[in-house]
């Protein structure tokens, strides 16, 4: 019995146009998360990380379909799960997903406590209102949110408790793992550090096991996840530990994007951040070879032919064909 | 930086929301100069009255109390030639890009107005000469986005779109609200790279507006911090960042994740 909560196999999932034409968003994607383990997935705006998300919850809507690979959740594989069994026994309970801007979901009409006694008719219909309640303010409390906040309508709340709150809403029936999606992006820095100590506490205190963090913030997965995952046009370009990811890069496009990093202290000022150049390829026509090769500033001619496998160099794993010790060969000549 | 004249200064500036029990004040005796080419940053969370200062100095906002003295003579924005004459020199770029733009309007008619703003006549080749110049300093193509609409490009491209705009107009001021809020990290370094350039290049005065000091701190020469309307420390960026004195300056910064020291959670 391996220890991963969470193994996706060769995921590839697309997009299908009014013209018919199927675009990847999710490119053959591989990776695996550990019982107890945080991974973080970063990228650029357009390069799969939402859609990476969604997909992983095994919920399709048009336009999204689902296309091959395989998404084993504690043993099983939700993708042979029919729909209402998916519903009903993986989703909330297995695997939670908090989308972009999830705040702004709760239906302003009605009171905190509605969407607890609403997951609750379905998922634990033993229960009656005030064992609901209790549980409801118990979690609450534990927490660090005041019981009140059940009490009120999602307009008497901040954008920060908004998110807290709906974050709590998420985690209630103790899904193993929790899938945030951008959770902080639209809040200030003080909102944001109070979104990362609950889930820091949900996960100290078991509430959840394992959590999938998605943002463009770097300094802030170095802080709160165990490993780094980078996404580039619908495929993993890298992935390492923390600390490796953003001191170590392999890749040239992590290294650029570690490039653009801006935390407030000395010696910041006056540094030359990386920019990097151009747009990403249109996913309609993905160009042959690297996908990063038109905005690479070390890109070689072998970078353009054939597809790139990724490598494998101890526990890293990263998508290009030049030998990790030359490249920091060229970073180091670059920096100089 | 420079130590040019002062361009606008405010003295004792108060707006005050609402009356009787519902009044808020939302700024609150707060009193600046900024100089030609200087680069501001006014950083507070939500709600500290950044936004409402931003708005009083571009005239969208009347003060309640206090005066504000642009090039050196108290700002009249009575008349409407007044107010024109003021806003040919203050632009502003706001935190939503896809709300400040006009839907129905091609990027090619945008630019084009900003020329006819200018009140110049030009030739065709010369107005697409300058279009073109605009969007290669935004490294944005023209040739790629004339025939396009707003809704089509990214919210990155459309940020740098309204930085060309700027870069067309010139103005003396440039109030930038938010501006990378929306925007991912790669295309955030470099909005803020090109706010610099505009800077060098024409020496245009900017306010940049944000919650995040690590921002506020590349960019500015000059900090404001603001709490609940009040300005609480004010001064050169590195004295501000790297000794802050007042408490909440110091919380904004301990807030932010950092990656050569610990970030405090507890």
């Amino acid at each position: 019995m391996s220890t991963n909560i969470l193994e996706v196999h060769g995921l590839k999932t697309y997009y299908r146009t009014r013209l018919k034409e199927h675009v990847y968003a999710v490119d053959g994607v591989s990776f695996s998360l550990e019982k107890g383990k945080t991974l973080g997935i970063a990228g650029e705006s357009g390069c799969g990380k939402s859609t990476l998300a969604l997909s992983l919850m095994g919920f399709y809507f048009p336009p999204l379909h689902f296309g091959s690979g395989s998404i084993v959740i504690n043993g099983t594989d939700i993708m042979k799960l029919g729909k209402e069994q998916l519903r009903a026994q993986v989703s909330g309970r297995e695997i939670s997903y908090i989308p972009q801007a999830a705040m702004n979901a709760l239906n302003p009409t009605l009171k905190i406590i509605h969407f607890i006694e609403d997951i609750m008719k379905e998922h634990r219909p033993e229960l009656n209102k005030k064992q609901v309640w209790d549980m409801a303010a118990e979690r609450f409390e534990t927490l660090n949110l005041s019981p009140k906040v059940l009490h009120s309508y999602p307009n008497e709340l901040s954008g920060g408790m908004k998110q807290r709150t709906v974050i709590a809403i998420s985690t209630i029936l103790n899904p193993k793992v929790l899938i945030a999606d951008e959770p902080t992006s639209a809040l200030d820095v003080t909102s944001q550090k109070a979104v990362i100590k609950l889930l820091k506490s949900l996960l100290d205190r078991g509430f959840i096991q394992s959590l999938v963090f998605i943002t463009h913030e770097l300094p802030l997965l170095y802080h709160v996840t165990d490993d780094i995952i980078v996404m580039y046009a619908g495929e993993i370009v890298e992935r390492g530990t923390a600390e490796q990811m953003i001191f170590d890069p392999i890749h040239p496009y992590t290294k650029k994007l570690m490039g653009s990093i801006i935390v407030p202290e000395e010696g910041m000022k006056g540094h030359k951040l990386a920019a990097i150049p151009g747009t990403p390829p249109n996913l309609k026509n993905v160009p042959e070879g690297c996908r990063f090769a038109d905005r690479c500033s070390y890109v070689q001619e072998t970078c353009r032919k054939g597809k790139i496998e990724s490598q494998t160099a101890g526990d890293r794993i990263y998508r290009c064909i030049v030998e990790p010790e030359v490249l920091k060969e060229w970073y180091a000549n670059e920096a100089e | 930086m420079k130590q040019n004249d002062v361009l606008i200064r405010g003295e004792h500036l108060t707006k005050v929301f609402g009356y009787g029990k519902q009044k808020t004040t939302a700024v609150e005796d707060v009193s600046f100069a900024f100089h030609e080419g200087e680069i501001i940053s006014i950083v507070g969370e939500s709600g500290s009255g950044k936004t409402t200062l931003a708005k009083m100095i571009m005239g969208l906002l009347k003060e309640s109390s206090g005066s504000i003295e642009y090039m050196g003579k108290p700002r009249q924005l009575k008349r409407h030639g007044d107010r024109k004459r003021y806003w040919k020199n203050i632009q502003a770029i706001f935190q939503d890009p896809f709300s400040s733009f006009n839907l129905f309007y091609k990027v090619e008619k945008l630019l084009l107005d900003c020329i006819k703003l200018q009140g110049v006549n030009l030739t065709k080749e010369e107005q697409l000469r300058k279009m073109k110049e605009a969007c290669s300093f935004v490294n944005l193509k023209f040739e790629e986005l004339h025939n396009k609409y707003p809704f089509e490009l990214s919210g990155g491209q459309m940020q740098r779109l309204m930085i060309a705009r700027i870069f067309m107009l010139h103005p003396k001021l440039l109030i930038a609200d938010e501006p990378t809020s929306m925007v991912d990290a790669c295309s955030r370094s470099t909005i803020l790279d090109m706010l610099l350039k505009l800077r060098d290049e024409n020496n245009m005065t900017i306010i940049f507006i944000t919650h995040d000091v690590g921002l506020a701190y590349y960019v500015s020469d000059t900090l404001y911090i603001m709490e609940q309307g009040k300005v609480v420390e004010r001064g050169p960026a590195e004295e501000v960042i790297l000794n802050p004195q007042h408490p909440y300056t110091q919380q904004l910064i301990s807030d932010v994740p950092k990656i050569h020291s610990e970030w405090d959670l507890a």
